[in-house]
């Protein structure tokens, strides 16, 4: 890391755009792979102990578990990114995905041939709907996301069960092609998780190469500067919200197309989970800073560990204690950089002075 | 975390103190309206049976009221409570006596809150984020130290006093407890220079820290106090059900968020009272149980908390943009009444 870092989000300034070049940007884009890279190997490192203990952990079916396992962490982790990264919120998003989920099966209860994509549109408009409720609520009636969508969690999930009336869905009852999507793969690599990577491509894409995107981080780093130099903060905020709310709708159809057998509890308390892979990725949970990629690999760490903990005969009672530690090893060494880059940038004021 | 932190404050600070007399009227309000339409409600018996249901939540409220005062959050609570019934169970499977389980209880959950309280006050980090990391790790040692099973077999001495009510009543004796704890609570936060402080580094921990106050050792202590008070509801819980489970509480730290940010407690801190915050204990937890009693499926009663607290943010803000717009037209009508 060069001293151009002092630019990057981790100072606490609105970035640069990537587009216009120059020394900053390397040194924001170093900052992230740094972090990227940590996590990168850690999650290398898993894999391989992992594979040595046992081989067999890299074998094809347990290799698309894991895939598997991580795609609907992933979805939801890009989703909360964009949220985070405006210094909000979205607790609500377990609770969206299961109302996607137990719609995706009433769908096809009712509409036994419908085809997929209609099955995919009505989760994500269902879910982008819930995302306009807290979305108007955050940005209109200006009231704090943490607050709101913790009121949603309740309400959707409420919804979700007085809607299903301790009617659980069966695999039996769902299309077998919409099944097949949820168990067939290209090139060994499982349909589910190509969304995953599409989703991941294309908010990464948005949010490092459009203003729009940059306009995010702006509105994280500093809400009123943001306001001030005439970024329209509170669509933006309302959008992401309808984003993340979408999101959580995909990851619902996902979810039922995985596991076939739909009730209303499906994604209860993955809010906190899809939070700690945010901020394990080097998502600064104050806004301004970060990246879905990071976040992403964040995610494939933890569900990993999930996959991992078994083989390594640890017992799984493990599992939750380990990602604990996981969050706060993360956001100490955030501090540890920012500190870095404060000391920096003194060193530097003073002998420009 | 909002897109307008100035513009909601100016919202909230015109509706403070009326927030608690809300809260306080619909509370009588519903108290009445289900005494009359719910069959049983007004019986003293289900009294007895909804206090103990208040209790758990009541207890780690007040600590969690200072703390989230202070523009602070702590979301480990009840993992703390999880973690300490794990520990009082196995530590009676091993054969300690109670009444040194106890009080050693009581201090892991102050150890616990330490570690929260070093993370926060000593590194700096931001709360939300390390109290979602020992939601996790101390949830997670529950089940290290007991796993899946229970630990059920406490003597009726304990199990049934922890329960038992006042002579003559139907209330239990705990009340007094809750009760003297809250009248604790509420004398510090509103009738000593401490309670000042911590409204003063809510508003601005800078300027707290320009008047002299030491804001990392106040916040520091509050975690401590609040782990304590959460493992003291953890062994609460723990004798009430005679079942030491890891599991115990599982998400109850989002029904205390609820409940005091109900209460009138600004998410940014500096703002809310503790009689706000018993009151919006007890709307909860009242309305909870009358619908409850009056056959509402359960998934209503969560539809129900979630928009009361959802009305409970937004309808003082708008209550305030209401008055701010209608503050704006006087003036333009005034010299005509004149």
């Amino acid at each position: 890391m060069t001293t151009t870092v002092s630019t990057g989000p981790a100072a606490g300034g609105v970035p640069a755009p990537p587009t216009s070049g120059g020394d900053p940007v390397r040194g924001v884009n170093r900052l992230f792979a740094v972090r990227e890279l940590g996590i990168g190997l850690a999650l290398v490192l898993l894999i391989a102990i992992t594979t040595v203990v046992n081989p067999r952990f890299l074998s094809g079916q347990s290799r698309k578990d894991l895939m598997l396992g991580a795609t609907i962490l992933v979805v939801l982790a890009v989703g909360q990114t964009i949220v985070i990264i405006t210094r909000n919120v979205d607790l609500s998003v377990g609770s969206i995905l299961g109302l996607a989920a137990f719609a995706t099966g009433k769908l096809f209860l009712a509409v036994p041939g419908a085809p997929i994509a209609v099955a995919l549109l009505a989760g994500i408009a269902l879910g982008a709907l819930c995302g306009i409720v807290n979305g108007a609520l955050i940005a209109v009636a200006r009231v704090p996301a943490l607050v709101v969508t913790l009121g949603t969690l309740y309400v959707f999930r409420g919804l979700d069960f007085s809607w299903a009336a301790g009617q659980q869905i069966n695999a039996a009852d769902l299309p077998t092609n919409f099944k097949n999507m949820g168990t067939a793969t290209v090139l060994t690599v499982p349909v589910l998780a190509l969304f995953a990577v599409a989703v991941l491509l294309l908010a990464g894409f948005y949010l490092r190469s459009y203003r729009g995107g940059r306009e995010l981080y702006a509105i994280g780093s500093d809400p009123a500067a943001a306001r001030l130099h005439g970024i329209p903060v509170g669509r933006r905020v309302f959008g992401a919200l309808v984003v993340s709310g979408a999101l959580a709708g995909l990851a619902g159809v996902l979810y039922a197309a995985r596991f076939g057998t739909l009730d209303a509890a499906a994604g209860t308390g993955i809010e906190l989970q899809v939070v700690a892979a945010v901020v394990v990725g080097g998502v600064a949970i104050f806004g301004g800073s970060g990246s879905v990629y990071g976040a992403a690999l964040g995610a494939l760490l933890l569900s990993t560990i999930g996959g991992a903990l078994p083989v390594l005969r640890v017992a799984p009672f493990w599992q939750q204690t380990v990602v604990g530690a996981l969050i706060l090893a993360a956001i100490g060494l955030d501090r540890a950089l920012a500190a870095r880059v404060a000391r920096r940038l003194r060193g530097r004021k003073a002998r420009d002075a | 975390m909002t897109p307008d932190q100035t513009g909601r404050s100016g919202g909230r600070l015109s509706a403070l103190g009326s927030w608690d007399v809300v809260v306080i009227v619909v509370l009588i309000a519903v108290i009445i309206g289900s005494s009359v339409l719910v069959e049983g409600f007004a019986s003293p018996r289900f009294w007895g049976f909804l206090l103990l249901d208040v209790f758990p939540i009541a207890l780690i409220a007040l600590p969690m009221t200072l703390v989230v005062i202070t523009g602070e959050i702590d979301l480990s609570v009840a993992s703390v409570l999880g973690l300490s019934s794990a520990v009082m169970g196995q530590l009676w499977f091993l054969g300690l006596p109670l009444p040194l389980i106890l009080p050693l209880v009581v201090l892991l959950g102050a150890l616990l809150g330490a570690v929260n309280g070093l993370f926060v006050a000593g590194f700096g980090l931001p709360s939300l984020a390390v109290t979602i990391g020992t939601l996790a790790l101390y949830r997670g040692l529950a089940y290290v130290v007991l796993g899946d099973r229970a630990v059920a077999d406490f003597p009726f001495d304990w199990t049934g006093n922890a329960i038992a009510a006042l002579p003559g009543t139907t209330v239990p004796w705990v009340s007094l407890v809750v009760g003297g704890l809250a009248l604790a609570f509420g004398l510090v936060l509103h009738a000593t220079p401490v309670g000042r402080s911590l409204y003063a580094m809510g508003n601005s921990d800078q300027a707290a820290v320009f008047a002299g106050i030491s804001v990392a050792r106040t916040k520091f202590w509050l975690f401590v106090l609040t782990g304590a008070v959460s493992a003291l509801a953890g062994l609460f819980w723990t004798l009430r059900y005679a079942s030491a489970r890891a599991d115990n509480g599982s998400g109850l730290e989002l029904s205390v968020v609820a409940a005091v940010l109900l209460g009138g407690v600004s998410i940014f801190g500096g703002r809310g009272t503790l009689v706000g915050v018993v009151a919006g204990v007890l709307l909860l937890t009242t309305l909870r149980n009358a619908l409850q009693l009056a056959d509402v499926p359960a998934d209503t009663l969560t539809v129900v908390t979630g928009t009361l607290l959802i009305i409970s943010v937004v309808g003082p803000n708008l209550a305030g943009m209401l008055r701010a717009r209608l503050r704006r037209r006087r003036p333009r009508a005034s010299p005509v009444a004149g």
